[in-house]
């Protein structure tokens, strides 16, 4: 763990939470995480869906042979896991580089007792 | 062409099969028994000492997710149905993006042991607790029996053992190692089983694909015609084999692709297991190896299932004991022999073993954590008792799993899977969404949403027809017929229902939640702020 200070060893009992969660910094994390998640899952979720309409209720066009005997049905299959990954490797990137550094920046601000005095200036 | 007896004995040598899963048993129970010696607190038994990294436990993830279900079955289905068995395991993979960017991180900034640590956080302890804890219950029961159900089938296959008795003194025998290994073990051990099982499956399931592409000169295409030429059936190649049949058949398929991908993410084994890691961080980084994994293995299975068409042939797959369970055991030994045989039999033993030991320790979790510790003691148990109330937990689950398991031993309970997820979809997912998300979400609306999509879940399926009505249903005869529901899915009523149930219950409740626990939830969800670390010894 190194230098860092073990978060289950703070007492957090005096933290203001609702303070916080009201802060400039926490509702820009908030706003970073949702403006993420929310729409990107939403477009996973209407491919796949959209994937599962076209193999039950478009089976001609699913079947139309592209390379050899691989049909269209195989490829999109592929490309299910294809963008499955893609989105993997895409909210990872942008969790540790937009998330993660927001997410430490008001977690060291509580654990170190700075957040009410110096909310605005630390760690920017 | 090769070609077996179809009689009831298994092909290869049942002694090398047995001898293979021996030792991978003993192998596992020496890591067992070394990575335990430190089992004292309830963190140490229930979360590892949240001492596993992302790579451990994303590998041991896919070790608890890819069940016999998803490797015997779906290569099966694959040989025997064609591409629809393939549109079956693209939901499994999809529905790790839902755990990956809605749950993961948040529930391990928010729980220490199980789902209901979360689910309770900011509304009313007990009444939540006790729903979250009962649905945990009824899903692992569910997936229990179907794992062990399937058991008897795979003995008769792998170790040429066809007698109801012999199958079930193997079934004892498996379920016993089980007992053992989570009471030993614990999660730590629970953990480590399954790692060394995904590993191996993978790589087994890797040697098994290259050796069928490389036996067709590298060109999938070639495969698939020569699958084609040998099933004499060029429509295994299109969807619609098994879910376009009918238009019921359809709807019936979309309603199971929705409870696969809303599912997952609210499996509570699959959900205990972002606490076994030290940070949110490493939680993200086990999402991400388990969707390589899992991926990864679903596109093998693709191979494998037109390999034993092309290799092993429909005809013979169906003749065997196990049906279609038979297809990846056969390919295995069309391929490399009875080694080879005796390798995939060991690795789909130890399949069985691993995400039953998953289940078990998630159960026994949730009954000596939320129900125990929480509800009957108040949140105050002695020292050591809650772990104690686990131990034997365990060994009741065992036991259930053993007689549930040789008294469904040849039922048709497949559908016990899938009705283990649409459970889940419905009765987990809203409420874990709506109170990780929603400031609104109240007490009643949680009770109303977990109670309301269990039981219309389980209703649906009970009034459905793979309960009764025909002679492939459960009770096997045309006779008996209350299935007045089409679907043998639920989730495309039971889903939606128990979101909505969610949020007007919520929107109606006059009674408003405690703000400053909604506050510390979010705050903590998202930074990380008091998230247990790590415990070193």
């Amino acid at each position: 763990m190194g230098k860092e200070a073990l978060s289950a060893d703070v007492d957090l009992s005096h933290v203001d939470y609702p303070a916080v969660q009201q802060s400039p910094e926490f509702q820009e994390l908030r706003k970073t995480h949702r403006s993420f998640v929310f729409p990107v899952l939403g477009v996973c979720l209407a491919w796949y869906l959209a994937y599962v309409l076209l193999a039950v209720y478009a089976v001609d066009f699913m079947s139309t042979r592209v390379f050899g005997s691989i049909n269209v049905a195989m490829i999109l299959g592929l490309a299910q896991v294809v963008t499955t990954f893609a989105v993997t490797m895409w909210y990872v990137h942008f969790a540790n580089k937009r998330l993660d550094p927001k997410a430490e920046a008001i977690r060291d601000e509580i654990e170190t007792g700075l957040f009410e005095e110096a909310g605005e200036e630390v760690n920017r | 062409m090769l070609r077996f007896e179809a009689a009831s004995s298994s092909p290869g040598e049942p002694w090398l099969n047995i001898a293979i899963f021996g030792a991978f048993v003993a192998i596992t129970m020496v890591i067992v028994f070394r990575a335990s010696r430190n089992n004292k607190t309830a963190a140490d038994y229930y979360a590892a000492g949240r001492s596993f990294t992302g790579g451990q436990n994303g590998s041991a993830i896919a070790g608890d997710y890819l069940s016999a279900a998803s490797f015997l079955g779906i290569v099966g289905a694959i040989a025997m149905t064609g591409y629809d068995g393939f549109l079956y395991s693209i939901g499994f993979l999809v529905a790790w993006l839902v755990a990956l960017l809605l749950v993961a991180e948040l529930l391990r900034n928010t729980g220490k042991f199980t789902m209901a640590d979360v689910l309770s956080f900011r509304l009313k302890q007990r009444p939540v607790r006790i729903a979250a804890a009962t649905t945990t219950l009824v899903v692992c029961f569910f997936y229990l029996l179907a794992q062990m159900a399937g058991a008897g089938g795979l003995v008769s296959l792998l170790l040429g053992i066809g007698d109801q008795v012999g199958q079930a003194v193997v079934i004892t025998v498996v379920g016993a190692l089980m007992i053992l290994y989570v009471l030993v073990g614990g999660m730590k051990g629970t953990t480590w089983v399954q790692i060394i099982k995904a590993v191996l499956l993978i790589a087994g399931a890797g040697v098994m694909t290259v050796w069928v592409l490389a036996l067709n000169g590298f060109d999938f295409s070639a495969l698939l015609d020569r699958a084609v030429e040998v099933t004499e059936n060029p429509a295994i190649l299109d969807p619609g084999l098994k879910y376009g049949v009918s238009e019921i058949a359809k709807i019936d398929f979309v309603s199971l692709g929705l409870a696969l991908v809303l599912g997952t993410a609210a499996l509570p084994h699959v959900l205990m297991r972002f606490y076994t890691v030290p940070t949110a961080k490493e939680a993200r980084k086990s999402v991400v190896w388990a969707i390589w994994l899992i991926g990864i293995f679903y596109v093998f299975t693709l191979v494998l299932g037109y390999g034993a068409a092309a290799l092993v042939g429909p005809e013979v797959i169906a003749a065997a004991p196990g049906g279609p369970n038979s297809a990846a055991p056969l390919l295995a030994f069309a391929l490399g022999g009875p080694l080879l045989l005796g390798l995939i039999s060991a690795v789909a033993f130890a399949t069985i073993l691993a995400v039953v030991a998953g289940l078990t320790i998630t159960a026994a979790a949730s009954f000596a954590h939320d129900i125990y510790a929480s509800v009957v003691k108040k949140g105050k148990p002695e020292p050591g008792a809650e772990v104690k109330v686990a131990r034997r937990t365990v060994v009741i689950i065992g036991i259930v799993a053993i007689i549930g398991g040789i008294g469904a031993n040849g039922q048709n309970i497949a559908f016990l899977v899938a009705l283990a997820f649409a459970v889940a979809a419905s009765a987990n997912l809203p409420t874990i969404v709506y109170s990780l998300f929603w400031k609104g979400f109240t007490t009643r609306g949680a009770l109303w949403s977990m109670y309301g999509g269990l039981v219309s879940a389980i209703v649906l399926i009970a009034f459905s027809p793979v309960v009764s009505g025909s002679e492939t249903s459960m009770l096997k005869t045309e006779a008996i017929d209350f299935a007045i529901f089409p679907l043998s899915n639920p989730g495309i009523v039971s889903i939606p229902l128990a979101f909505f149930l969610g949020w007007i219950v919520s929107v109606l409740d006059k009674r408003r939640e405690d703000p400053l626990k909604q506050s510390e939830m979010e705050v903590r969800s998202l930074t990380g702020l008091g998230a247990e670390k790590a415990v070193h010894h």
